[in-house]
Protein backbone atom coordinates (compact mmCIF):
# COMPACT_ATOMS: atom_id res chain seq x y z
CA UNK A 1 0.00 0.00 0.00
CA UNK A 2 1.15 3.50 -0.79
CA UNK A 3 2.55 5.72 1.94
CA UNK A 4 0.53 8.71 3.14
CA UNK A 5 2.80 11.79 3.25
CA UNK A 6 0.91 13.13 6.27
CA UNK A 7 2.18 10.16 8.31
CA UNK A 8 5.81 11.23 7.89
CA UNK A 9 8.00 13.99 9.17
CA UNK A 10 11.02 15.40 7.33
CA UNK A 11 13.43 17.99 8.65
CA UNK A 12 16.37 19.73 6.98
CA UNK A 13 18.84 20.96 9.62
CA UNK A 14 21.35 22.37 7.04
CA UNK A 15 24.51 21.63 9.08
CA UNK A 16 26.25 18.38 10.02
CA UNK A 17 26.43 19.15 13.79
CA UNK A 18 22.67 19.84 13.82
CA UNK A 19 21.99 16.49 12.08
CA UNK A 20 24.27 14.63 14.50
CA UNK A 21 22.64 16.30 17.48
CA UNK A 22 19.21 15.12 16.29
CA UNK A 23 20.48 11.56 15.70
CA UNK A 24 22.14 11.62 19.14
CA UNK A 25 19.03 12.81 20.96
CA UNK A 26 16.83 10.02 19.63
CA UNK A 27 19.07 7.22 18.29
CA UNK A 28 17.32 4.96 15.83
CA UNK A 29 14.31 7.25 15.49
CA UNK A 30 15.50 9.47 12.66
CA UNK A 31 16.30 8.00 9.27
CA UNK A 32 18.86 9.98 7.27
CA UNK A 33 17.82 10.63 3.67
CA UNK A 34 20.28 11.94 1.08
CA UNK A 35 19.33 11.71 -2.61
CA UNK A 36 16.39 9.41 -1.85
CA UNK A 37 17.16 6.86 -4.57
CA UNK A 38 16.69 3.99 -2.10
CA UNK A 39 14.70 5.58 0.75
CA UNK A 40 12.01 7.09 -1.50
CA UNK A 41 11.46 3.77 -3.25
CA UNK A 42 10.76 2.05 0.08
CA UNK A 43 8.67 5.04 1.16
CA UNK A 44 6.51 4.99 -1.97
CA UNK A 45 5.87 1.28 -1.50
CA UNK A 46 4.78 1.89 2.11
CA UNK A 47 7.71 -0.19 3.34
CA UNK A 48 9.66 2.45 5.21
CA UNK A 49 9.90 1.43 8.87
CA UNK A 50 10.61 4.86 10.29
CA UNK A 51 8.32 7.90 10.22
CA UNK A 52 10.86 10.59 10.99
CA UNK A 53 13.42 11.53 8.35
CA UNK A 54 16.30 13.93 8.45
CA UNK A 55 17.67 15.25 5.17
CA UNK A 56 21.44 15.14 4.73
CA UNK A 57 21.25 15.94 0.99
CA UNK A 58 23.83 18.47 -0.14
CA UNK A 59 25.34 19.07 3.31
CA UNK A 60 28.61 20.84 2.37
CA UNK A 61 30.56 18.84 5.00
CA UNK A 62 29.59 15.60 3.24
CA UNK A 63 29.83 16.72 -0.36
CA UNK A 64 33.49 17.23 -1.06
CA UNK A 65 36.43 15.13 -2.18
CA UNK A 66 39.64 15.99 -0.35
CA UNK A 67 42.89 14.94 -1.98
CA UNK A 68 45.89 14.37 0.28
CA UNK A 69 49.32 13.01 -0.59
CA UNK A 70 48.64 9.53 0.76
CA UNK A 71 44.86 9.19 0.40
CA UNK A 72 41.68 10.76 -0.84
CA UNK A 73 38.67 11.30 1.39
CA UNK A 74 35.38 11.12 -0.45
CA UNK A 75 32.51 12.78 1.39
CA UNK A 76 29.71 10.30 1.94
CA UNK A 77 27.24 12.71 0.36
CA UNK A 78 29.09 12.77 -2.97
CA UNK A 79 26.93 11.54 -5.82
CA UNK A 80 27.93 9.02 -8.47
CA UNK A 81 28.18 11.97 -10.86
CA UNK A 82 30.57 13.72 -8.45
CA UNK A 83 32.71 10.56 -8.48
CA UNK A 84 32.69 9.93 -12.22
CA UNK A 85 33.57 13.58 -12.94
CA UNK A 86 36.42 13.81 -10.41
CA UNK A 87 39.89 13.86 -11.94
CA UNK A 88 41.74 11.87 -9.24
CA UNK A 89 38.95 9.30 -8.86
CA UNK A 90 38.94 8.82 -12.64
CA UNK A 91 42.70 8.48 -12.86
CA UNK A 92 43.55 6.44 -9.77
CA UNK A 93 40.33 4.68 -8.76
CA UNK A 94 38.93 3.54 -12.08
CA UNK A 95 36.96 0.69 -10.51
CA UNK A 96 34.98 3.23 -8.52
CA UNK A 97 34.42 5.69 -11.36
CA UNK A 98 33.32 2.84 -13.62
CA UNK A 99 30.90 1.49 -11.02
CA UNK A 100 29.56 5.03 -10.59
CA UNK A 101 28.75 5.14 -14.31
CA UNK A 102 27.04 1.74 -14.13
CA UNK A 103 24.77 2.62 -11.26
CA UNK A 104 21.22 3.47 -12.37
CA UNK A 105 20.79 6.04 -15.13
CA UNK A 106 21.95 9.66 -15.19
CA UNK A 107 19.14 10.93 -12.93
CA UNK A 108 19.96 8.38 -10.24
CA UNK A 109 23.68 9.08 -10.62
CA UNK A 110 22.90 12.76 -9.96
CA UNK A 111 21.14 11.92 -6.68
CA UNK A 112 22.45 8.60 -5.40
CA UNK A 113 25.36 8.95 -2.96
CA UNK A 114 28.30 6.71 -2.15
CA UNK A 115 27.51 6.85 1.58
CA UNK A 116 23.91 5.93 0.90
CA UNK A 117 25.04 3.00 -1.21
CA UNK A 118 27.15 1.71 1.70
CA UNK A 119 24.51 2.02 4.43
CA UNK A 120 21.72 0.75 2.19
CA UNK A 121 23.97 -2.31 2.19
CA UNK A 122 22.60 -4.13 -0.81
CA UNK A 123 24.80 -7.10 -1.67
CA UNK A 124 24.14 -6.21 -5.33
CA UNK A 125 25.42 -2.61 -5.12
CA UNK A 126 27.80 -1.83 -7.99
CA UNK A 127 30.29 0.35 -6.10
CA UNK A 128 30.86 -1.81 -3.01
CA UNK A 129 33.16 -4.49 -4.50
CA UNK A 130 35.42 -1.61 -5.63
CA UNK A 131 35.62 -0.28 -2.07
CA UNK A 132 36.50 -3.78 -0.85
CA UNK A 133 39.45 -4.23 -3.20
CA UNK A 134 40.77 -0.72 -2.49
CA UNK A 135 40.52 -1.67 1.22
CA UNK A 136 38.69 1.57 1.97
CA UNK A 137 38.35 2.96 5.46
CA UNK A 138 35.25 4.73 6.71
CA UNK A 139 35.11 7.81 8.92
CA UNK A 140 32.03 7.39 11.08
CA UNK A 141 30.87 10.51 12.89
CA UNK A 142 28.38 11.12 15.69
CA UNK A 143 27.87 13.72 18.39
CA UNK A 144 30.15 11.48 20.49
CA UNK A 145 33.07 11.97 18.10
CA UNK A 146 34.60 10.33 15.06
CA UNK A 147 36.06 6.87 14.49
CA UNK A 148 37.88 5.30 11.58
CA UNK A 149 36.98 1.71 10.69
CA UNK A 150 38.08 -0.61 7.89
CA UNK A 151 35.37 -1.09 5.26
CA UNK A 152 36.30 -4.79 5.18
CA UNK A 153 33.96 -6.35 7.74
CA UNK A 154 31.62 -3.32 7.84
CA UNK A 155 28.79 -5.45 6.45
CA UNK A 156 28.05 -8.06 9.10
CA UNK A 157 25.06 -9.78 7.50
CA UNK A 158 22.38 -9.21 4.88
CA UNK A 159 21.65 -5.47 5.06
CA UNK A 160 23.29 -5.22 8.51
CA UNK A 161 26.32 -3.00 9.13
CA UNK A 162 28.52 -1.89 12.00
CA UNK A 163 27.12 1.65 12.00
CA UNK A 164 25.57 2.81 15.30
CA UNK A 165 22.08 4.36 15.25
CA UNK A 166 23.46 7.83 16.01
CA UNK A 167 26.26 7.68 13.43
CA UNK A 168 26.67 8.83 9.86
CA UNK A 169 29.41 7.98 7.43
CA UNK A 170 31.30 11.24 6.98
CA UNK A 171 33.84 10.11 4.42
CA UNK A 172 35.34 7.14 2.62
CA UNK A 173 39.15 7.06 2.64
CA UNK A 174 41.09 5.45 -0.20
CA UNK A 175 44.86 5.01 -0.11
CA UNK A 176 46.58 6.35 -3.24
CA UNK A 177 48.72 3.32 -3.97
CA UNK A 178 46.97 1.45 -6.76
CA UNK A 179 48.24 3.19 -9.88
CA UNK A 180 50.57 0.24 -10.67
CA UNK A 181 47.75 -2.31 -10.40
CA UNK A 182 45.86 -3.80 -13.34
CA UNK A 183 42.25 -2.89 -12.60
CA UNK A 184 39.25 -4.63 -14.11
CA UNK A 185 35.50 -4.45 -13.48
CA UNK A 186 32.70 -6.46 -15.02
CA UNK A 187 28.98 -6.28 -14.48
CA UNK A 188 26.82 -9.10 -15.77
CA UNK A 189 23.19 -8.04 -15.90
CA UNK A 190 20.18 -7.80 -18.18
CA UNK A 191 21.37 -4.37 -19.38
CA UNK A 192 24.04 -1.93 -18.21
CA UNK A 193 21.97 1.00 -17.01
CA UNK A 194 19.19 0.66 -14.46
CA UNK A 195 19.60 -3.11 -14.16
CA UNK A 196 20.79 -4.63 -10.93
CA UNK A 197 23.69 -7.00 -11.45
CA UNK A 198 23.35 -10.77 -11.58
CA UNK A 199 27.05 -10.81 -10.69
CA UNK A 200 29.61 -7.99 -10.63
CA UNK A 201 33.38 -8.14 -10.14
CA UNK A 202 36.00 -5.61 -9.09
CA UNK A 203 39.58 -6.83 -9.39
CA UNK A 204 43.05 -5.44 -8.79
CA UNK A 205 46.28 -7.28 -9.42
CA UNK A 206 49.98 -6.71 -9.85
CA UNK A 207 52.63 -8.95 -11.37
CA UNK A 208 56.34 -8.92 -10.56
CA UNK A 209 58.60 -10.99 -12.82
CA UNK A 210 55.57 -12.90 -14.05
CA UNK A 211 54.45 -13.84 -10.55
CA UNK A 212 51.22 -12.51 -9.01
CA UNK A 213 52.57 -10.26 -6.30
CA UNK A 214 49.18 -9.01 -5.11
CA UNK A 215 45.61 -9.75 -6.10
CA UNK A 216 42.29 -8.50 -4.77
CA UNK A 217 38.95 -9.89 -5.98
CA UNK A 218 35.51 -8.77 -4.80
CA UNK A 219 32.03 -9.52 -6.07
CA UNK A 220 28.48 -8.30 -5.71
CA UNK A 221 25.25 -10.33 -5.83
CA UNK A 222 26.97 -13.59 -4.84
CA UNK A 223 26.51 -13.58 -1.04
CA UNK A 224 24.48 -11.85 1.71
CA UNK A 225 27.14 -9.12 1.74
CA UNK A 226 29.55 -7.73 -0.89
CA UNK A 227 32.17 -10.47 -0.89
CA UNK A 228 35.96 -10.43 -0.98
CA UNK A 229 37.16 -13.73 -2.46
CA UNK A 230 40.06 -14.25 -0.06
CA UNK A 231 40.23 -18.02 -0.67
CA UNK A 232 40.65 -17.53 -4.41
CA UNK A 233 43.18 -14.76 -3.83
CA UNK A 234 45.29 -17.12 -1.67
CA UNK A 235 45.33 -19.73 -4.44
CA UNK A 236 46.57 -17.20 -6.98
CA UNK A 237 48.97 -15.04 -4.99
CA UNK A 238 52.65 -15.87 -5.40
CA UNK A 239 52.08 -18.00 -8.50
CA UNK A 240 52.56 -17.68 -12.22
CA UNK A 241 49.34 -17.47 -14.23
CA UNK A 242 48.99 -20.49 -16.50
CA UNK A 243 46.00 -22.50 -17.66
CA UNK A 244 46.25 -24.79 -14.66
CA UNK A 245 46.12 -21.87 -12.19
CA UNK A 246 43.26 -20.22 -14.11
CA UNK A 247 41.25 -23.43 -13.88
CA UNK A 248 42.00 -23.83 -10.16
CA UNK A 249 41.01 -20.22 -9.48
CA UNK A 250 37.80 -20.73 -11.47
CA UNK A 251 36.72 -23.74 -9.42
CA UNK A 252 37.79 -22.11 -6.15
CA UNK A 253 35.79 -18.96 -6.88
CA UNK A 254 32.76 -21.03 -7.94
CA UNK A 255 32.88 -22.80 -4.58
CA UNK A 256 33.72 -19.70 -2.55
CA UNK A 257 30.66 -17.62 -3.49
CA UNK A 258 27.36 -18.20 -1.70
CA UNK A 259 24.74 -17.02 -4.20
CA UNK A 260 20.99 -17.47 -4.03
CA UNK A 261 18.18 -17.98 -6.53
CA UNK A 262 16.14 -14.80 -6.96
CA UNK A 263 14.19 -12.91 -9.60
CA UNK A 264 17.35 -11.80 -11.38
CA UNK A 265 19.22 -15.08 -11.65
CA UNK A 266 19.87 -18.53 -10.22
CA UNK A 267 22.50 -19.57 -7.70
CA UNK A 268 23.97 -22.06 -10.16
CA UNK A 269 24.34 -19.52 -12.94
CA UNK A 270 25.83 -16.94 -10.56
CA UNK A 271 28.42 -19.41 -9.25
CA UNK A 272 29.42 -20.39 -12.79
CA UNK A 273 29.68 -16.72 -13.86
CA UNK A 274 31.72 -15.91 -10.74
CA UNK A 275 34.25 -18.56 -11.74
CA UNK A 276 34.30 -17.37 -15.34
CA UNK A 277 34.83 -13.73 -14.37
CA UNK A 278 37.81 -14.65 -12.20
CA UNK A 279 39.28 -16.75 -15.02
CA UNK A 280 38.74 -13.92 -17.50
CA UNK A 281 40.47 -11.46 -15.19
CA UNK A 282 43.51 -13.69 -14.62
CA UNK A 283 43.94 -14.19 -18.36
CA UNK A 284 43.82 -10.42 -18.87
CA UNK A 285 46.22 -9.81 -15.99
CA UNK A 286 48.67 -12.26 -17.50
CA UNK A 287 48.41 -10.58 -20.92
CA UNK A 288 48.80 -7.12 -19.35
CA UNK A 289 52.42 -7.89 -18.53
CA UNK A 290 53.34 -8.65 -22.17
CA UNK B 1 16.93 27.10 11.40
CA UNK B 2 15.36 23.83 10.43
CA UNK B 3 12.28 23.41 8.29
CA UNK B 4 9.86 20.85 9.60
CA UNK B 5 6.49 19.38 8.70
CA UNK B 6 5.41 18.32 12.21
CA UNK B 7 2.43 16.35 10.89
CA UNK B 8 1.20 19.44 9.12
CA UNK B 9 1.57 20.97 5.72
CA UNK B 10 4.29 23.53 5.35
CA UNK B 11 4.82 26.36 2.92
CA UNK B 12 7.46 25.54 0.34
CA UNK B 13 8.70 27.98 -2.28
CA UNK B 14 10.69 27.20 -5.41
CA UNK B 15 11.01 28.40 -8.96
CA UNK B 16 9.28 26.42 -11.71
CA UNK B 17 9.96 27.30 -15.32
CA UNK B 18 11.12 30.76 -14.31
CA UNK B 19 8.10 31.54 -12.13
CA UNK B 20 8.15 31.60 -8.34
CA UNK B 21 5.74 29.00 -6.95
CA UNK B 22 4.62 28.67 -3.35
CA UNK B 23 2.75 25.55 -2.32
CA UNK B 24 1.35 24.16 0.92
CA UNK B 25 2.34 20.52 1.07
CA UNK B 26 3.49 17.78 3.38
CA UNK B 27 7.29 17.69 3.50
CA UNK B 28 7.40 14.09 2.24
CA UNK B 29 5.07 14.60 -0.71
CA UNK B 30 6.84 13.69 -3.89
CA UNK B 31 7.90 16.61 -6.08
CA UNK B 32 6.19 14.73 -8.93
CA UNK B 33 2.79 14.89 -7.18
CA UNK B 34 3.17 18.52 -6.23
CA UNK B 35 4.05 19.46 -9.82
CA UNK B 36 1.10 17.56 -11.23
CA UNK B 37 -1.60 18.08 -8.63
CA UNK B 38 -0.78 21.39 -6.93
CA UNK B 39 0.70 23.23 -9.89
CA UNK B 40 -1.21 21.52 -12.72
CA UNK B 41 2.01 20.72 -14.61
CA UNK B 42 0.83 17.37 -15.91
CA UNK B 43 3.50 17.21 -18.62
CA UNK B 44 5.67 15.42 -16.08
CA UNK B 45 4.53 11.78 -16.14
CA UNK B 46 4.57 9.00 -13.60
CA UNK B 47 5.74 5.67 -14.97
CA UNK B 48 7.18 3.26 -12.43
CA UNK B 49 7.26 5.54 -9.38
CA UNK B 50 10.55 4.05 -8.23
CA UNK B 51 13.26 5.76 -10.24
CA UNK B 52 13.62 3.09 -12.90
CA UNK B 53 11.91 4.53 -15.97
CA UNK B 54 12.76 8.24 -16.11
CA UNK B 55 9.24 9.38 -17.12
CA UNK B 56 9.12 11.86 -14.24
CA UNK B 57 12.53 13.42 -15.05
CA UNK B 58 12.83 17.16 -14.44
CA UNK B 59 15.78 19.49 -14.09
CA UNK B 60 16.46 20.65 -10.52
CA UNK B 61 19.15 23.33 -10.26
CA UNK B 62 20.32 22.18 -13.69
CA UNK B 63 20.64 18.55 -12.65
CA UNK B 64 18.51 15.78 -14.16
CA UNK B 65 16.48 14.10 -11.38
CA UNK B 66 13.59 11.70 -11.03
CA UNK B 67 10.87 13.81 -9.42
CA UNK B 68 9.21 10.69 -7.98
CA UNK B 69 12.23 10.31 -5.67
CA UNK B 70 12.37 13.89 -4.37
CA UNK B 71 10.56 14.79 -1.17
CA UNK B 72 9.19 18.23 -1.99
CA UNK B 73 10.83 19.86 1.03
CA UNK B 74 14.21 19.05 -0.53
CA UNK B 75 13.14 21.17 -3.53
CA UNK B 76 12.73 24.22 -1.30
CA UNK B 77 14.47 27.16 -2.97
CA UNK B 78 15.37 25.09 -6.02
CA UNK B 79 15.07 26.05 -9.66
CA UNK B 80 12.93 23.45 -11.44
CA UNK B 81 12.43 23.07 -15.17
CA UNK B 82 9.67 20.80 -16.51
CA UNK B 83 8.67 20.03 -20.09
CA UNK B 84 6.25 22.98 -19.94
CA UNK B 85 9.26 25.28 -19.55
CA UNK B 86 10.91 24.37 -22.86
CA UNK B 87 8.59 26.01 -25.37
CA UNK B 88 8.91 29.79 -25.67
CA UNK B 89 6.04 32.08 -26.75
CA UNK B 90 4.22 29.18 -28.36
CA UNK B 91 7.32 28.03 -30.28
CA UNK B 92 8.67 24.57 -29.63
CA UNK B 93 12.16 24.16 -28.27
CA UNK B 94 14.71 22.66 -30.68
CA UNK B 95 14.50 19.19 -29.09
CA UNK B 96 10.70 19.24 -29.14
CA UNK B 97 10.85 20.12 -32.82
CA UNK B 98 13.33 17.36 -33.72
CA UNK B 99 11.36 14.77 -31.70
CA UNK B 100 8.34 15.78 -33.79
CA UNK B 101 10.22 15.57 -37.09
CA UNK B 102 12.02 12.29 -36.38
CA UNK B 103 9.11 10.41 -34.82
CA UNK B 104 10.72 10.46 -31.38
CA UNK B 105 7.34 10.40 -29.65
CA UNK B 106 4.63 7.79 -30.01
CA UNK B 107 2.45 7.20 -26.95
CA UNK B 108 4.10 10.19 -25.28
CA UNK B 109 4.52 8.93 -21.73
CA UNK B 110 8.32 8.80 -21.85
CA UNK B 111 8.68 11.87 -24.06
CA UNK B 112 8.83 14.71 -21.48
CA UNK B 113 11.43 12.85 -19.41
CA UNK B 114 13.32 11.81 -22.52
CA UNK B 115 13.49 15.42 -23.75
CA UNK B 116 14.65 16.73 -20.36
CA UNK B 117 17.33 14.03 -20.22
CA UNK B 118 18.38 15.17 -23.69
CA UNK B 119 18.45 18.84 -22.60
CA UNK B 120 20.71 17.81 -19.70
CA UNK B 121 22.95 15.82 -22.05
CA UNK B 122 23.29 18.61 -24.64
CA UNK B 123 24.22 21.12 -21.95
CA UNK B 124 27.12 18.86 -20.96
CA UNK B 125 27.94 17.65 -24.47
CA UNK B 126 26.59 19.99 -27.16
CA UNK B 127 27.45 17.61 -30.03
CA UNK B 128 27.20 14.14 -28.51
CA UNK B 129 28.21 10.93 -30.27
CA UNK B 130 25.57 8.21 -30.67
CA UNK B 131 27.21 6.35 -27.80
CA UNK B 132 27.02 9.43 -25.57
CA UNK B 133 23.35 9.88 -26.49
CA UNK B 134 22.65 6.25 -25.56
CA UNK B 135 24.41 6.69 -22.23
CA UNK B 136 22.74 10.04 -21.54
CA UNK B 137 19.28 8.58 -22.13
CA UNK B 138 19.96 5.18 -20.58
CA UNK B 139 17.82 5.94 -17.54
CA UNK B 140 14.77 6.69 -19.68
CA UNK B 141 12.74 3.78 -20.94
CA UNK B 142 10.57 3.83 -24.07
CA UNK B 143 8.34 0.90 -25.04
CA UNK B 144 7.17 2.33 -28.38
CA UNK B 145 9.89 3.74 -30.57
CA UNK B 146 12.69 1.24 -30.27
CA UNK B 147 14.88 4.25 -29.37
CA UNK B 148 16.39 4.85 -32.82
CA UNK B 149 14.09 7.77 -33.68
CA UNK B 150 14.76 9.31 -30.28
CA UNK B 151 18.51 9.00 -30.67
CA UNK B 152 18.34 10.52 -34.16
CA UNK B 153 16.17 13.37 -32.85
CA UNK B 154 18.73 14.18 -30.15
CA UNK B 155 21.64 13.98 -32.60
CA UNK B 156 19.84 16.36 -34.97
CA UNK B 157 19.07 18.77 -32.09
CA UNK B 158 22.79 18.77 -31.31
CA UNK B 159 23.59 19.60 -34.93
CA UNK B 160 21.04 22.46 -34.82
CA UNK B 161 22.78 23.90 -31.77
CA UNK B 162 20.04 23.12 -29.23
CA UNK B 163 22.51 23.59 -26.40
CA UNK B 164 23.18 27.23 -27.24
Amino acid sequence: MRARPSDYELVIPHTLPAVLSLLGQEPGVWLPIAGGTDVMVQYAAGKLGRRKLVSIWNLPELRRIEVFAAEIQIGAGCTYTDLSEHEVVNREFTLLSRAARWTGGIANQNRGTIGGNIVNASPAADSLPALLVYEAELLLVSSRGERRVPYTGFHIDYRKTQIAPDELIRAICLKRRFSEYYAHARKVGARNAQAIAKVCLAALGRLADGVVEDIRLAMGSVAPVPLRLTGTERIVKGNRIDSWLVQLARTTATAEVQPIDDIRSSARYRAAVAGNLVAEYLEQLERSSN
Amino acid sequence: MSESSQDAKCEIAFTVNGQLATVRAYAMERLLDVLRHELGLTGTKEGCGEGECGSCSVLMDGSLVNSCLIPVLQASGANIVTIEGLACDGHLGVLQQTFLEYGGAQCGICTPGMILAAVHLLRKKPCPTLEEIREGLSGNLCRCTGYMQIIEAVAEAGRRGAAT
